[in-house]
């Protein structure tokens, strides 16, 4: 071949001489799998292998250093008797709730402004995003010295207003402390709310506004009667991701309170942590975090169907 | 049924000054169209009447009540838009109740409305269905629908039909002239289209640059143009323009250009007479050129070379050299012209059109 000359053009070869492996891969099949591969493994390794090995180490009593052996649900009997579990799940569902229902509410009210036309917007909207932006630990531990009974900078503030007298021990006092973790739960999820249900609001047309103001709608019914069905599947979305992300969070009470005082801040990947490896019981630790899932499962479905059913409506 | 008035409208936006001085009285029942290229400010007026902007000075009048704060809603107004902006997630029957809805009217009116309405516009089938799930045509429709439902004082059309292919525009365009007919509501309508404008229009107002240009029916435009630019704007295809210098020779005027000598109507003396010895635009329509044999006097025509040939069936536009410019002649279907043929084309001496040059303003 290389002594074909420049001057005679080589003849076009219909089927020219490949390796096995190009043969192989011209099959759609194989080429399918090829191309698939990376991905499977990455899920496999990094997620199906963990989930599976969890649920198998929910079932024995593994220890760190001892391996166990089969025990059934022993586990999960242990969890239903255990009062702070109660506790971790019942902080888990309101802490959720709570939280879910204020960073939409908030979120839905910065993205409703920030659609609007105004001076500085790209500033704004940047400075929107930087509690979403900044590492969690780093901005959570900014909070547990704004949260911190002697250096508290919000005591301070309360105590100059004249509203507070003596020193309010936010992190300290089981009923604070849960909502101090929520507020700084809605401060970090709100921009995710914000800025996601701005790109949302940006698909709809001003014209449906324009044509709805003209129909005789005030801004009451267009956000209702417009904006907001428009805005749904967005809505859920973001919902979705965020009851996902808020049911298993784990750095914000970490590092806030470590899941006290006296086990009251605990939710279930806090208890699981501190279970499996701040005391070594693998097993139960497993157990815990395994509990999340038919909740989690359950979620995920509800709102893929209603997704599913407003998209398709 | 209303009339409109608007008074030294503006409208400036940072450091554009996007509509400049407009005045203009729409009668009752009347059909105005705007028209003019992109940017001439005939959107922002419309969206002035509207509601939807701010007046930056003057006013809107309907009905002898000024509107300028009013809120689109209490102007009894209603507005077609150029994408139909139809609710995506209501149905059709939905979509045109809801300004009845909102304004709190019966069930049964507001069904009764609904159904008339989609019965003069022929999608009373469509009623349950999703705006997704129509045509262009059938979109535009409901839109027409959801205005006509309300029985408002003025429609505003935005540039409607731009959307749809030219087959269909052409017969909503048919459409909408019986509907106005029919319902005889006060009309607004912007289009960039001239021939929309033409055919629509009891009278068309043409704009550029902000400015009003030339208010008038059609044929006031298409005849007596007062400008260059509605000269050159109204009429397809478009007027032809040479410049030409104005002599006098024993008497009469002429007016004297590369390839063109010709002898100014007596008409024309009057207004020509101050122009001897300068340079004017003369404008002559395709359709007023007509092939005539060499022995014609050559004081009533031009001689040309044919450079293009466009067969159109009913009429053929021939793109002639008349010394250095192009013109283009419309001609009868019969003739049988070719490329690089010398004629001599008879221009109509009473569809002469000259122009100010430096003010481009009719003579």
């Amino acid at each position: 071949m290389a002594t074909a000359g420049a001057a005679t053009p080589r003849p076009y070869v219909a089927t020219p001489r490949r390796g096995p492996i190009t043969r192989l891969l011209e099959d759609e099949r194989w080429l399918a799998s090829a191309l698939l591969l990376p991905t499977i493994v990455l899920l496999g390794l990094f997620i199906a292998y963990p989930f599976v090995k969890g649920v198998l180490l929910a079932v024995t009593d593994t220890k760190v250093g001892i391996p166990g052996k089969f025990v059934g649900f022993d586990n999960f009997e242990k969890l239903w008797h255990d009062n702070i579990f109660h506790v971790a799940v019942y902080n888990t569902f309101l802490y959720t709730a709570v939280t879910t229902v204020f960073k939409l509410a908030l979120g839905l009210w910065l993205a409703l402004l920030l659609n609007r036309h105004f001076r500085g917007k790209a500033m704004v909207r940047a400075f929107i995003l930087l509690p979403f932006i900044i590492p969690t630990v780093l901005s959570t531990f900014a909070w547990k010295w704004m949260f911190d009974p002697t250096f508290s900078v919000l005591n301070w503030i309360l105590y100059q207003a004249n509203i507070i007298t003596g020193r309010v021990n936010w992190l300290g006092d089981p009923d604070l402390a849960i909502i101090s973790v929520m507020v700084v739960n809605i401060w970090r999820g709100v921009p995710f709310f914000a800025i996601t249900l701005l790109a949302g609001l940006q698909t709809i047309s001003p014209e449906l506004h324009e044509a709805a103001a003209i129909d005789g709608a005030r801004a009451w019914n267009r956000f209702r009667h417009v904006t907001w069905p428009l805005l749904l599947p967005v809505t859920m979305v973001v919902v979705l991701f965020s009851v996902i992300q808020t049911f298993a969070d784990f750095q914000l009470v970490y590092v806030l309170t470590g899941g006290g005082p006296a086990n009251a801040t605990h939710l279930f990947a806090t208890y699981a942590y501190q279970i499996g490896v701040g005391t070594g019981l693998l097993s139960e630790g497993a157990a815990v975090s395994l509990a999340i899932f038919p909740v989690l499962l359950l979620v995920v479905i509800i709102q893929l169907l209603y997704i599913r059913r407003v998209e398709t409506v | 049924m209303a009339q409109v008035a608007i008074r030294n409208l503006n409208k400036m936006y940072d450091d554009v000054h996007a509509v400049k001085d407009v005045n203009l009285d729409i009668r009752d029942k009347e059909f105005v169209v705007l028209v003019g290229p992109s940017g001439c400010g005939k959107t922002t007026t419309l969206r002035m009447v509207a509601g939807l902007e701010s007046i930056t000075s003057g006013r809107i009048l309907i009905d002898d009540q000024v509107v300028n704060d009013l809120a689109p809603m209490d102007r009894d107004i209603a507005m077609v838009f150029q994408n139909y902006a139809l609710y995506p997630h209501m149905s059709v029957y939905d979509n045109m109740a809801f300004g009845l809805k909102m304004r709190k009217f019966e069930k049964s009116e507001i069904q009764k409305r609904v159904q008339d309405a989609a019965e003069i516009l022929g999608i009373q089938d469509y009623l349950k269905r999703k705006p997704r799930q129509l045509s262009g045509g059938q979109r535009q429709r409901v839109a027409l629908g959801r205005a006509i439902v309300r029985h408002p004082r003025v429609f505003l059309f935005d540039e409607p039909l731009s959307n749809l292919d030219a087959k269909l525009r052409v017969q909503m365009r048919v459409e909408l002239k019986k509907l106005h007919e029919r319902l005889g509501t006060t009309a607004i309508y912007v289009t960039h289209d001239q021939v929309e404008a033409m055919t629509l229009g009891d009278r068309v107002v043409v704009m550029r640059d902000g400015w009003v240009q030339q208010v008038g029916d059609p044929m006031e435009l298409y005849n007596e143009p007062a400008n260059l630019f509605v000269a050159g704007f109204i009429g397809s295809p478009a007027m032809n323009f040479a410049t030409v210098r104005i002599t006098a020779e024993n008497g009469d005027l002429w007016a004297v250009g590369d390839g063109i000598r010709l002898k100014a109507p007596a008409a024309f003396a009057n207004s020509l007479g101050p122009y001897t010895g300068k340079e004017v635009v003369f404008g002559i329509r395709p359709e007023n050129l007509r092939i005539v044999p060499d022995t014609d006097p050559a004081e009533m025509s031009i001689d040309a070379i044919v450079e293009v040939v466009e067969r159109l069936g009913s009429e053929i536009l021939l793109d002639v050299a008349v010394g250095p410019i192009t013109m283009v002649a419309a001609v009868e279907p019969t003739v049988r012209a070719k490329v690089h043929d010398r004629l001599r084309l008879a221009v109509n001496p009473d569809r002469l059109h000259f122009f100010d040059i430096e003010r481009e303003t009719a003579i």
